[in-house]
């Protein structure tokens, strides 16, 4: 459970030192007008609330993958384990995962710099390399079926078809607000703010997937 | 104000309930004394916190009720005092904590003079085996587990041969001696506990846990499943049996070790037929049952149970409750097997005999009631109703259903499976009891019949 | 009423308010009836649960004597009374209900941050309900696993609907998870962002800092469960071998090898114990806020409270193994979960010697909703002590897995919730509905409650020290208990019944007052949290008229000296009412 414990603990400390820093030294009982500074209006700042909504979201996810990696190291540990040659295909896989993240972040830096004429090229071709990535996946998942190394040959590949699906399922889910976003941009009809702050976020999605994805690629790769 | 005596006398009397109460732990019977202290010391600093603090709000209450002409007193905070408060808590905790740790040092950490006992669970059984002359016991798998081997010793390890085998609930170890309690669980998790002992712990499929006690009182303890392991787990029960030294190299003696169990020759058919002669005025020739006279069909049932009931019988654990008058014939007629080798040579020649099914003799049954009524027996007896052996289940389907009738009757009166080593017939008693009346019975009847 | 201006996040469209019946109160958005939608689904599936416990109890006292109960049902009754009071109930109606409720109100903003999201989350919140109930219906019926779940139990013959039973019970559970997380982060990120002006984190009142924290809780631990539900799916469906060793299961050999119990009880425990204080912080944060109302009096050491409702939630993560003392785990854990356990206890305690101290020198109302608090004082001194026991791996040695361990979370994890779930319901009442209940047929609810349960929990102690072992359909002869334990065992069960009839008092009382109860005054209690300044009584959709609040104080200015008034409210600026006084800190 120590990866877990050490992922909560990030994440726990984090949120303790932002607690820390707006309690710390007042008193309470003192009223007094107290400068807005501190946080948003009542509707807050737009994006930043989707933003904090965004990383509470990745905050879950953390725990979501650390808790597998946790139950993946104790689970190893028994005496049946034997780890699992990795298709080939993954890194090809890997490859286009990365290349989405860097054509996200274009398109990201496109959006902010305000030329809109790069976001709907940027957006497709993220899309076709995170697609890509997907199929490519499933393509692995047959290889390996078909190969006789399915999901109950060993704990190790069981493992590795929880992991990934796991994985390949926040990617699809990446995909619809993806979707979404895009298709008000093919509308043309949508604010540029809203434009850009759809595509903000997804990128951060984006980065953060990819980093599971290699934290968790290079976990099946050295077990 | 009433509210605060009521506060007032409900702490009171949780502390009369407490001094008062017979509830409370059973005379200890181990080296565990330690545990009942640990236990002590957290008594007496929660109590003083349960009575000082809620009394301290029962005066509260009393004394600042709402007054019209009143104000409460503003006072956000008292630094002081609530360090004193965290202060005196964590003295607190830390004397309960002490102990316990201490306790636990000693539990974590087995006497090398310990013997060893291994209790494997099972639904919803208990047995036991003890590493014979060599002390060691020998390499045990649950995927090798079966009904010739059921404790999946490997046959080729040297170490398993002596081991002596106890299939039986009941456990026997020396007083004084240290033990320690190798658990095994082949199918899901159960727990060994014994109340008087102190101590207990899970069984976990796939690995081995253990326990260690030293016992300091003769006499005989329950056993109990105390991890939910399945519809039956309020019956896995047992006992350890603490004795002297002697008594208990005597009983040790008796058991079968690994080698003897698997190599025991097989029944002989042949000189059981002559045996067979008297059991046939009841059972008759063809043990087809006789409700005339009483004598239920044997053609069909499974050798083991037969041996078990017709060792019951010769060993006083059956037929002799007053109301089984059947019973107490029937335990004058084995009398005339001396000894186990009769018993095995008598049941082999009952398993050739041909297996009709039973004429049905109770009717107005209804089946589909009687179904939902099976559903609790199928898990031990099988939805096809023939029985399991690895669950001590017999087969009912196609047997006497007047004596299946009879027989629940007699467990659920505790006629049949109240005597205190008829582990399987307790179990049964348990079980029983949720067939309520007649009709429920009638019901049932008739679906196994239809099975 | 254009002048709610709610933006729908999600679709980024102008918003109208509700105005035909569904849009109102079906399909809303607003948080307040969310939090009423949430708050009826979760009291009708507690409904349900209570019938299953009446029913177990029912066997308990008079073994065999009624025909509906058989061991089959009886442990999918436990089972199911266990996970729905746990889950179902308890987190959804603090959460889900209270939390929908109380963050926008007491925070000053017009409703949670994502309204479309917020609905979501109830409607997802139902389909797993509706899940679990359909394991009712399905052949074999629901899971008799013990609300625990363990495998290879749980999925193996032997036990209650080990086929649809379990897989509809994990499924719900994966579907509750999602529900939760949406509910979840939209509570997080209202508390973070929609706060009106002036309201800085310490001048929440605990009843946001419970919710809170118990939302941070459940986020990062329900993943826990998640994870393991998934893995048990594959286990049972797709035969990995994620916790299934190798086994011999009534003879015959599954084709498992290898999985480890064990490591399902971590994942399990990871999430379970922080679940936990999911259900109790905000039971914590509101106690503490109906303890200052009712006494008139500031709560004492608000600084420490919110600091122990964090440090409580932080450590809730590092003391999970101590459900697993004798589960045959590495025994060497004890000693380090053993101490975490006890270190938890610390700012418990903290947090019960302010709430008493809060009592001291106030001027106390003995109204419905005090009486629930400080019953709920009572009921949690007595479970918080009995953790002590349970905690201390030692004393888990004879006590785990008997009666002790069911009457001590029952204490701290069923009653006291319970009555804090009665006396907030009463508290807010008023605001809810806009009219009063009937004071007389309340005070009868608490006691009979009060009196009635600790009827049944404190003998159940005892029993547990006899040895008795939960989860058992019944005992038999067994010669170490004697057969008063039985008669005990009886009583217990009566007191059980009677508490559960007398729940119908609860229900006869909101009925009345919704069919004929007076109205009642916007701030009946004179309370200072922004919820009771409302423009409108009860609350409109947008929640604050044409300006939103600003907050310019603490949640607890009680009995200020030198203002004639004994409350001030948080809205009051601090030019118009004294400003409190420099005070506290360091003498």
């Amino acid at each position: 459970m120590e990866i877990g414990l050490i992922a909560l603990a990030l994440i726990l400390a984090t949120l303790l030192g932002w607690l820390l820093r707006q309690s710390f030294n007042t008193q309470p009982w003192v009223a007094e007008q107290v400068s807005d500074t501190a946080h948003h209006g009542p509707l807050g700042d737009d994006s930043n609330t989707r933003l904090i909504a965004l990383l509470g979201l990745l905050a879950v996810v953390t725990s979501f993958f650390a808790l597998i990696f946790s139950a993946y190291a104790l689970r190893m540990e028994l005496g049946d384990w034997v780890p699992m040659t990795e298709p080939q295909l993954l890194w090809l896989n890997t490859g286009m995962l990365i290349l989405a993240s860097i054509a996200f972040q274009w398109t990201r830096n496109a959006a902010i710099n305000g030329i809109r004429s790069r976001l709907l090229p940027g957006l497709l071709v993220t899309g076709v390399l995170t697609l890509g990535f997907v199929l490519g996946q499933f393509v692995a998942w047959q290889q390996l079926q078909n190969s006789g190394q399915g999901i109950t040959v060993n704990p190790s590949n069981a493992f590795f078809f929880f992991l990934t699906g796991a994985h390949a399922v926040h990617i699809l889910g990446g995909l619809y607000v993806w979707g979404r976003a895009t298709i008000k941009v093919i509308m043309g009809n949508s604010d540029g703010a809203v434009i850009r702050r759809s595509i903000e976020l997804c990128t951060i999605y984006w980065h953060f997937l990819l980093l599971v994805w290699l934290i968790l690629f290079g976990l099946l790769l050295s077990t | 104000m009433p509210f605060a005596v009521v506060l007032i006398l409900l702490v009171v009397g949780s502390i009369l309930f407490h001094l008062l109460s017979p509830w409370t732990f059973t005379e200890l019977a181990s080296n565990w004394g330690m545990v009942d202290f640990t236990v002590d010391i957290t008594l007496y600093v929660t109590g003083f916190v349960f009575v000082a603090v809620n009394l301290f709000m029962a005066y509260c209450v009393i004394k600042f009720r709402y007054k019209k002409n009143a104000r409460a007193t503003y006072e956000p905070e008292n630094k002081k005092l609530e360090a004193w408060l965290t202060g005196l808590t964590a003295v607190g905790v830390a004397a309960m904590l002490t102990p316990g740790l201490f306790v636990w040092a000693k539990f974590v950490d087995v006497p090398e003079e310990a013997h060893v006992v291994e209790a494997v669970g099972q639904q919803w059984h208990w047995t036991f085996r003890y590493p014979g002359e060599d002390g060691r016991l020998g390499e045990v798998d649950n995927e090798r587990v079966s009904a010739k081997n059921p404790f999946g010793i490997d046959p080729e390890d040297p170490n398993g041969q002596d081991d002596v085998v106890v299939y039986s609930p009941e456990a026997h170890i020396p007083i004084d001696q240290p033990v320690k309690f190798l658990l095994r669980s082949k199918d899901v998790l159960h727990d060994f506990a014994v109340a008087q002992f102190r101590v207990k712990m899970d069984l976990v499929p796939g690995m081995d846990t253990f326990l260690w006690l030293t016992p300091t009182r003769n006499g005989r303890f329950e056993i109990l499943c105390e991890e939910l392991c399945g519809i039956g787990h309020h019956t896995m029960r047992g006992a350890v049996i603490v004795e002297d030294q002697s008594d208990f190299d005597a009983w040790l003696d008796r058991q079968p070790t690994f080698a003897e169990q698997t190599s025991r020759a097989p029944g002989n058919a042949a000189i059981g037929a002559a045996q067979y002669t008297v059991c046939a005025a009841c059972h008759g020739s063809e043990g087809q049952g006789d409700e005339a006279v009483n004598g239920p069909k044997l053609a069909g049932q499974s050798a083991w149970y037969l041996k078990r009931q017709i060792m019951n019988y010769k060993n006083g654990l059956r037929g002799v409750h007053k109301d089984d008058t059947i019973g107490q014939a029937m335990v004058g007629m084995v009398a005339i097997l001396p000894d186990e080798t009769a018993v095995d040579n008598v049941v082999a020649h009952i398993v050739t005999l041909p297996d009709n099914p039973a004429p049905v003799t109770i009717e107005g049954g209804n089946i589909e009631d009687g179904q939902q009524e099976y559903r609790v027996c199928a898990y031990c007896h099988g939805a096809d109703g023939l029985g399991v052996q690895a669950l001590n289940a017999p087969r009912l389907a196609g047997m006497s259903d007047w004596y299946l009738e009879r027989q629940l009757q007699n467990f659920r009166n505790d006629v049949r499976g109240s005597h205190p080593q008829d582990y399987y017939g307790f179990q049964m008693g348990l079980m029983g009891r949720s067939v309520y009346d007649e009709q429920a019975m009638t019901d049932l009847v008739a679906y196994i019949n239809s099975l | 009423m254009s002048y709610v201006a709610i933006a729908d996040r999600d679709h980024e469209q102008e918003h109208h308010d509700p105005d035909t019946f569904i849009t109102k109160y079906i399909w809303s958005q607003d948080h307040k009836v969310i939090a009423i939608q949430y708050g009826l689904t979760a009291i009708f599936v507690g409904l349900i649960a209570l019938g299953l416990s009446a029913m177990m109890r029912l066997q308990l006292g008079f073994p065999d004597e009624f025909s509906f109960i058989n061991p089959e049902n009886y442990y999918q009754f436990i089972t199911m009374h266990g996970m729905i009071m746990v889950i179902y109930l308890l987190t959804a109606l603090f959460l889900g209900g209270f939390g929908n409720y109380l963050i926008p109100l007491m925070c000053g903003s017009r409703d949670m941050v994502f309204p479309f999201l917020n609905m979501l989350s109830y409607w997802v919140y139902l389909l797993s309900v509706i899940i679990l109930i359909a394991s009712f219906f399905v052949p074999g019926g629901s899971t008799g696993a013990g609300w625990t779940l363990y495998p290879p139990q749980a999925i193996m013959p032997g036990t209650p609907g080990v086929d649809l039973g379990i897989l509809l019970m994990l499924a719900s559970l994966a579907v509750f998870i999602v529900a939760f997380t949406m509910g979840g982060l939209n509570y997080v990120t209202t508390v973070l962002q929609a706060r009106c002006k002036g309201m800085t984190l310490m001048r929440m009142p605990l009843s946001v800092w419970g919710i809170f924290i118990a939302t941070i809780l459940g986020l990062l631990a329900f993943p826990a469960l998640l994870v393991s539900a998934i893995m048990m799916i594959f286990d049972k469906t797709l035969m990995t071998s994620f916790f299934m060793p190798a086994i011999s299961s009534m003879g015959a050999d599954p084709g498992y090898t290898g999985g480890s119990p064990i490591l399902f009880q971590h994942l399990f425990w990871f999430f379970g114990h922080p679940e936990v204080y999911i259900v109790a912080l905000p039971a914590f944060g509101i106690v503490s806020d109906l303890l200052s109302t009712h006494a008139r009096k500031n709560i004492f050491g608000y600084r420490m409270m919110v600091w122990a409702i964090i440090a409580i939630g932080g450590l809730s993560f590092i003391v999970w193994a101590h459900h697993m003392y004798v589960s045959g785990m590495n025994p060497y854990f004890g000693f380090f979960f053993a101490t975490t356990t006890l270190i938890i206890a610390v700012p418990t305690a903290i947090k019960v010697y302010n709430w008493v101290l809060t009592l001291w020198e106030g001027n106390i109302h003995l109204r419905v909703p005090m009486l629930f608090s400080i019953g709920f004082v009572f009921t949690f001194i007595h479970g918080g002590l009995t953790g002590l026991f349970l905690g201390n791996v030692t004393i888990d040695l004879p006590l785990s897995d008997t009666y002790f361990v069911v009457a001590h979370f029952h204490m701290v994890m069923g009653v006291s919730p319970v009555l804090v779930v009665f006396g907030a319901i009463y508290h807010w009442w008023p605001k809810i509905t806009g009219k009063m209940y009937n004071e007389t047929l309340g005070k009868w609810h608490f006691w009979m409650t009060f009196l009635g349960t600790y009827a049944i929990y404190l003998p159940m102690h005892y029993l547990g020290f006899q040895g008795v072992p939960r989860r058992y359909f019944s005992m038999g002869n067994t010669e170490f208990m004697p057969d008063s334990a039985q008669d005990l065992n009886a009583f217990i069960t009566i007191s059980a019944l009677f508490v559960a009839a007398t729940q119908l008092l609860f229900f006869i009382n909101i009925i009345w007052s919704l069919m004929r109860g007076p109205k009642s005054d916007p701030n009946p209690w004179d309370a200072t949290t922004l919820e009771w300044q409302t423009p409108d009584h009860p609350p409109k959709h947008g929640n604050w008229g044409h300006h939103l609040p600003e907050c310019h104080r603490w949640a607890y200015d009680y009995s200020v000296p030198g203002y004639e008034d004994d409350f001030i409210p948080q809205n009051v600026p601090a030019d118009k009412a004294p400003a409190g006084r420099d005070h506290g800190g360091e003498h």
